[in-house]
């Protein structure tokens, strides 16, 4: 399984990144989001948004070896393991991998859906 | 303080001095934020009789407890100074994603004072806080402006800024955000302009708290599949405001020529439908928000990208100066956007300007030879400029309708079609006596947002004048300006029917405060008078006369379409304003009670 993102669709208001951050940390804070949408205003006036492949590049580059697959098939760093290296941040080729205000460790896309349920563009979904 | 960052930014632009503030619970508990907190500051602060554009003058920028949260359309902001285009109270409302990143870098709201000597912007990093020197960006249009700063700064920052019409002092002149966001009506622009501000970028980091974190998600969770579910929002998606404009055009409330009439022979060019297929290129949505009104458009006619255009600026731009090409309206929006003033007044200021000519009132040596004919798009794009940068027939209408036909005399007053010296927006009012009332009492001058009340008049029958329509407006007065002061949208409850008072709970979660929708409407109400003592306050002689519709609606029918030979009378107007004074425990002439004050807790402030 993984998340997929329509960009065609995406009219960039954000609620994913806070339905994400929300989820995790109970937080109002779009900058604690495991997904990123990059605006290309005023030419050529789109929308790009950026998700998890689960590609598994982070698991693949990590040194310790925190970044195993959880329940529903996500890579998904062990804060115990993580050494806090940011190896994982470089390696990820759709920069999806953050660094996050007040956290040591990298924060990545558990798969917990909730960003799909948020958006009412129809943008996300989860899939094979 | 839940809810809020906590913190307001006092930014003084004579000294330079920058002063972090606690924002006073008491303040935030009685006035909830957002205008509520504009109208409070300028009642308390800016002393009585101040000049506009002088130094005493403030510029306040407010989010809500709302702002910036998962709560859908939670990205409003509100624009509060005094008014130079009406010499009373200026509060304007821009959605877009400033307003969340405010209260992301730890404030409420920035109140400037003063005034710069040279151009300066305002930088905002969460606590790092710094005028910056703007001088290589003073003469840059808006758009082009805000693509610089975030070239320089970063993508991720929010820009506010103004363009040469605010530069200018322009009377109407807006402060744009996001590529095509406005704070339009009042002139916001032309107070930022005169205190040498030339726009504002702030990024922030920081969690904005909330009291009920569970209570809050759940309710949240539902806030949102409510919208999801709503049987309004794919088309609401689509079209966004222009699907009122085919509407608008059948029943006859589509301003044309100015005001003439209320449908326009070329209207289906306009339609949302047809603007839809011909020129978006993508939706775009303010912060938060499951049903995006934002539609960005690239015209090939042109060849230039414009967020819009919206419903208002069709009709204004379109209909009303008879421009039946929605590529042209398109065009006549990214000038006024690029430029930096407001498509509400700047369209109604051309029709105004069309109409005498076409009357023999202007002639071709006012215009500058400008053939100034309804429908003629090449002249409507020339003067968009001509006002922004102030030259010839552009300088007059820059000040506004009213003091233009002041200045041009020969019975021109009577095609002015404004309110308290604002212009009015998009609904042709000849009959339809509700939304008439909403524009003749709305606290800026004559503006909808205040009470949307035209599908009421359709609802119980347009030229009726009786208590419940009062009473419409009234209501429609006290939840909509509560949207304004709670940092959210409320199209979410106009257009997909979202429960009103779901918003109490959700408050509550994030506040921590238990109050009632009755309890938040009270609060409503109390900003209502407040902004009304303002108006008493610093224009002298108001009263009654001052809620007098545009002469237009009253004095000559309309000339065609559905409410072709109609109008209202003045007997009727009259009517209309005793039965809303009464409703509203005011006086005869329009003032607020002492009682009235007093019931509301506005004694202690007021005096």
């Amino acid at each position: 399984m993984r998340l997929y993102a329509d960009s065609s669709k995406c009219s960039g208001c954000k609620a994913c990144l806070l339905a994400c951050a929300f989820s995790h940390f109970k937080e109002n804070n779009i900058r604690k989001a495991a997904l990123a949408i990059d605006p290309h205003f005023p030419s050529p006036g789109k929308y790009e948004v950026r998700v998890c492949t689960q590609c598994g590049e982070c698991a693949k580059i990590c040194p310790v070896e925190a970044i195993p697959q959880n329940d529903k098939g996500a890579y998904s760093i062990d804060p115990d393991l993580c050494i806090a290296c940011d190896a994982c941040i470089d390696a990820c080729p759709e920069r999806v991998i953050f660094k996050i205000p007040g956290r040591d460790q990298p924060f990545e896309c558990d798969l917990c859906g909730e960003c799909v349920d948020f958006c009412g563009m129809s943008v996300l979904s989860i899939a094979e | 303080m839940n809810g809020y960052a906590g913190t307001i930014l006092r930014v003084n632009l004579t000294t330079g001095e920058i002063k972090k503030e606690p924002y006073d619970p008491q303040v935030a508990r009685d006035f909830v934020g957002g205008r509520g907190l504009g109208i409070h500051t300028l009642w308390t602060e800016v002393p009585r009789g101040t000049d506009p554009l002088s130094p005493a003058n403030k510029l306040i920028a407010s989010t809500g407890p709302l702002s910036g949260l998962l709560v859908p359309g939670a990205g409003k902001m509100d624009w509060a100074c005094k008014s130079p285009l009406t010499g009373g109270y200026a509060g304007a409302s821009v959605g877009g994603h400033l307003t969340a990143e405010l209260k992301y870098a730890g404030y409420d709201a920035i109140i400037f004072e003063g005034a710069s000597a040279k151009p300066v912007y305002l930088f905002i990093e969460d606590d790092r806080v710094e005028l910056r020197d703007a001088s290589g960006l003073w003469g840059k249009g808006s758009i082009t402006t805000e693509e610089m700063l975030k070239k320089r700064l970063g993508e991720e920052f929010q820009v506010a800024t103004i363009g040469p019409g605010g530069e200018n002092l322009v009377k109407y002149a807006c402060i744009t955000h996001d590529y095509g966001r406005q704070a339009g009506r009042g002139g916001v622009g032309a107070v930022m302009g005169w205190k040498k501000l030339k726009a504002v970028a702030v990024r922030g980091t920081q969690t904005i708290p909330v009291a009920q974190p569970d209570r809050f998600w759940e309710l949240s969770h539902a806030m949102y599949r409510a919208c999801k579910e709503a049987s309004g929002l794919e088309a609401w998606q689509r079209y966004g405001t222009t699907i009122v404009t085919s509407w608008c055009d059948e029943v006859g409330a589509l301003p044309t020529r100015n005001f003439q009439q209320g449908s326009f022979e070329q209207g289906p060019g306009l339609y949302g439908q047809v603007m839809r297929e011909r020129i978006v290129i993508t939706d775009k949505g303010c912060f938060g928000c499951p049903s995006p009104c934002g539609k960005y458009s690239y015209t090939k006619k042109h060849g230039v990208f414009v967020e819009g255009p919206e419903y208002e600026t069709i009709a204004l731009c379109g209909s009303n100066c008879a421009l039946g090409d929605i590529e042209d309206v398109a065009y006549a929006n990214y000038l006024c956007d690029e430029l930096g003033i407001d498509t509400i007044s700047a369209g109604n200021a051309i029709a105004f300007a069309m109409d005498c000519y076409e009357r023999g009132i202007l002639t071709a040596r006012e215009t500058g030879g400008l053939e100034l004919r309804f429908g003629n798009a090449e002249a409507t794009f020339t003067l968009i400029e001509r006002i922004a940068r102030r030259e010839g027939l552009g300088d007059l209408l820059a000040e506004g309708v009213k003091v233009a036909a002041q200045r041009i005399g020969k019975g021109s007053a009577d095609y002015a079609v404004q309110v308290k010296g604002m212009e009015q927006s998009g609904y042709e009012t000849h009959n339809a006596t509700a939304m008439l009332l909403a524009y003749m009492t709305a606290d800026v001058g004559a503006h909808h947002n205040r009470a949307w009340a035209i599908t009421y008049d359709l609802q119980v029958g347009r030229d009726r004048v009786a208590p419940d329509k009062v009473a419409r407006v009234i209501e429609l007065q006290h939840i909509r300006p509560l949207f304004d002061a709670m940092g959210a949208c409320r199209l979410q409850w106009v257009e997909l029917s979202i429960d009103v008072t779901s918003y109490a709970p959700m408050m509550a979660a994030i506040t921590g405060i238990e109050r009632s929708w009755e309890d938040l409407l009270k609060i409503s109400e109390r900003i209502w008078n407040l902004t009304r003592m303002y108006w008493v306050r610093e224009v002298d002689g108001f009263g009654r006369e001052w809620d007098y519709p545009p002469p237009r609606f009253y004095k000559e029918p309309a000339t065609g379409g559905p409410t072709k030979g109609q109008l209202t009378t003045f007997e009727s107007v009259q009517k209309l304003l005793d039965m809303y004074y009464e409703q509203r425990s005011w006086s005869k002439d329009g003032i607020p009670t002492p009682q009235k004050l007093a019931e509301l807790g506005l004694d202690r402030i007021v005096g």
